[in-house]
């Protein structure tokens, strides 16, 4: 992948503000680490809803399990799970700071590698469904997790699972911090992986499968390989999305926080297509512009916002398919690398 | 797990009762969806809110000493004209793109319709009393109230009225026309934006009627709608669009299984259930489709 010097000069601002940004704005670091996570949410939603146009309202799934498998690990790794569950919010076992770490760490990789594995187990039969089959599949996917981790004893059941808190160490802000960076990373790890596969011949035969699966097929390509590999990817960033948020949420419900197919699971999907669909920085400026909004306006509606997201939802939908990136696009498409032919536009023109 | 149910048949029978007439009930749901999604080739999600908030006009009346079994003439007739409002609103502007976009677009309905139902009517379960008391079978083993089977009467008759109206009126031979070729349709003089609103109004009005029977025999709850949804969605992939006895029977099939899910793996499990049984239907689907392909092969 070659990066052009603009481009270089870009990265280095964004990696820098990343980095200032806990310290030049110390009372939204909470704020910043969720962005982090619904970024690496949007953007991963993007490889299949964008590239591969396979609509998941299921990749809740892999964000829920990787949030549930995360918690398990760090407190299983040093104490009895089952009793630590059943003591609820009372703590009869703590964490000493390196047992925290060590577990927090074990665990993001369980949560990162298995819902990738449940990915591709599961990814043979499900991927096989086509166009709305396969949005309502996922969408059933999601729900179904979700009512069936809520009558798992071991995780809590309806009562909900407490996430190991944070360890006296250093001072009162370190908390804010270290989940600040470990999203951040996780950021960063996506944005790299996730730009080093759109500048592959993957993102291509994605591109291919979207546009037309059958004639991708006839052409020689394996399209299901390549699509269990696109979802498998997904399903590694969002585990690990799950996996920090269960962390930095601290408490975990089975269908408010971790199969929140209402919230979470939409919000992908809505981030997504408000950046446009089918872009590298789609999602990143849509999430971007969405936790503003929602941060900054959700305060005023007082308990109306799930109203204020239903209403966001159709409009977007509606008279705004192609998100930021796509009204940019059509409104510079020298910028895009596209050439524009006058005579054609003309025409166009015409025609309308 | 428990296998009671298996060790006493008069509990078998009494699941296998419940179930067959919970499915009639889903029948007459999911035959509003085959009607909508063959006519104007879209997949409501907010399917099973429309249900519930014809519940909550049934409810409403009886709050107010009004019989809810009423609520069945006036839910219809109220829902019709919501149906047509969502239809004029929204649904017009998705009806010719992209099917996801109807998926997410009704998926914000459903969202909105949640909330709005949480505020007007508050977060409880609730239930509109008939008073139409059991019927005991079988030396008393076997109960079923009174309310299921006039519900399921109710959704029969409903049924059957409207494959009649649709096969001899002329407004049900204009929507069965646009189900087979909007633009012969159109051709022929077929009003389709006309048509398609009044298919999404009838859909309502028959939500509505299953709302109100729903409200009177089970419980309602502003969050409970997506479950009828996705029930209604494999109703229809399991029937076929336009297969009505299909219609009937796997809905009935439905019914019964969910009851049997409810005594063995517990009521907890009720709904999981019910959401991982599309997952196998669809994956069952796929596979079956695709060994097909590959006889044309």
């Amino acid at each position: 992948m070659s990066i052009s010097k603009n481009n270089l000069i870009l990265y280095i601002g964004i990696l820098t503000f990343g980095i200032a940004a806990p310290f030049l704005f110390p009372a939204f670091k909470v704020q910043l680490s969720i962005l982090c996570v619904l970024i690496v949410l949007a953007t991963t939603w993007n490889i299949q809803g964008g590239e591969m146009g396979y609509n998941s309202f299921g990749n809740i799934l892999f964000y829920g399990l990787g949030m549930y498998l995360c918690a398990s690990v760090q407190v299983g790794m040093f104490f009895p799970l089952a009793e630590w569950t059943e003591s609820g919010g009372e703590k009869t076992f703590v964490h000493t700071p390196t047992q925290f770490f060590q577990g927090m760490a074990f665990g993001l990789l369980v949560a990162a590698f298995v819902p990738a594995i449940v990915a591709g187990l599961i990814g043979y039969s499900i991927l096989g469904l086509r166009g709305h089959y396969f949005a309502i599949c996922t969408l059933g996917l999601g729900v179904a997790a979700g009512e069936i981790s809520g009558g798992i004893e071991i995780i809590g059941a309806g009562q909900g699972f407490t996430t190991p808190p944070f360890p006296d160490v250093g001072s009162l802000d370190s908390r804010g911090e270290f989940f600040y960076f470990l999203s951040f990373f996780v950021l960063v790890l996506t944005f790299i992986t996730v730009r080093g596969i759109y500048s592959t011949r993957f993102k291509l035969i994605l591109n291919a499968i979207r546009d037309n699966e059958d004639k991708a097929e006839a052409m020689g390509i394996e399209t299901m390989k390549y699509k269990i590999v696109g979802w498998m990817i997904s399903a590694f960033f969002c585990g690990l999305a799950g996996g920090i948020m269960g962390g930095l949420v601290g408490y975990i419900d089975s269908t408010d926080v971790a199969f929140d197919g209402r919230e979470m699971g939409v919000f992908m999907v809505l981030m997504a297509i408000l950046g446009g669909k089918g872009t590298l920085w789609g999602p990143i400026i849509g999430a971007t512009v969405f936790h503003i909004f929602k941060e900054g306006f959700w305060t005023f509606f007082l308990g109306w916002q799930y109203v204020a997201l239903g209403v966001l939802i159709v409009v977007i939908v509606i008279y705004f398919p192609e998100g930021i990136m796509g009204w940019l696009r059509e409104k510079y498409p020298e910028r895009f690398g596209e050439v524009v032919d006058e005579k054609d536009r003309k025409a166009q023109v015409e025609l309308k | 797990m428990d296998f009671m149910v298996f060790q006493y048949p008069m509990i078998s029978v009494q699941a296998c009762l419940d179930g067959v007439l919970l499915g009639i009930l889903f029948a007459l749901i999911a035959y509003g969806m085959a009607l909508q999604w063959g006519v104007m080739n879209i997949i409501n999600i907010a399917q099973g809110d429309l249900v519930i908030l014809g519940g909550y006009i049934a409810y409403f009346m009886y709050l107010y000493g009004i019989h809810p079994a009423w609520g069945v003439i006036v839910s219809p007739v109220v829902m019709y004209f919501v149906g047509i409002a969502i239809y004029k609103l929204v649904i017009n502007k998705v009806v010719d793109r992209d099917l996801f976009i109807s998926i997410l677009a009704t998926f914000g309905i459903s969202i909105l319709f949640m909330q709005l139902m949480n505020f007007a009517f508050g977060a409880d379960v609730v239930l509109a009393n008939s008073d139409y008391g059991t019927t005991m079978l079988f030396n008393n083993n076997v109960v079923l109230p009174n309310s299921k089977i006039f519900s399921a009467f109710i959704s029969i008759l409903f049924a059957v009225c409207l494959v009649i109206y649709m096969k001899k009126s002329k407004l049900g031979r204009a929507i069965r026309a646009t189900a087979q070729n909007a633009r012969a349709a159109k051709i022929l003089g077929v009003d389709t934006e006309k048509v398609y609103a009044a298919t999404f109004g009838i859909n309502a009005a028959l939500c509505g009627v299953a709302g109100a029977l729903i409200s009177i025999t089970f419980t309602i709850h502003p969050y409970m709608g997506l479950p009828y949804t996705i029930r209604s969605f494999m109703i229809v992939i399991v029937a076929g669009l336009g297969n009505l006895p299909g219609v009937a029977m796997s809905g009935m099939g439905l019914g019964v299984f969910e009851e049997f899910a409810d005594y063995i793996l517990g009521t907890e499990f009720r709904i999981g259930s019910v959401f991982l049984l599309l997952v196998l239907i669809l994956v069952y689907r796929r596979f079956k489709l695709s060994r097909k392909r590959e006889y044309l092969k």
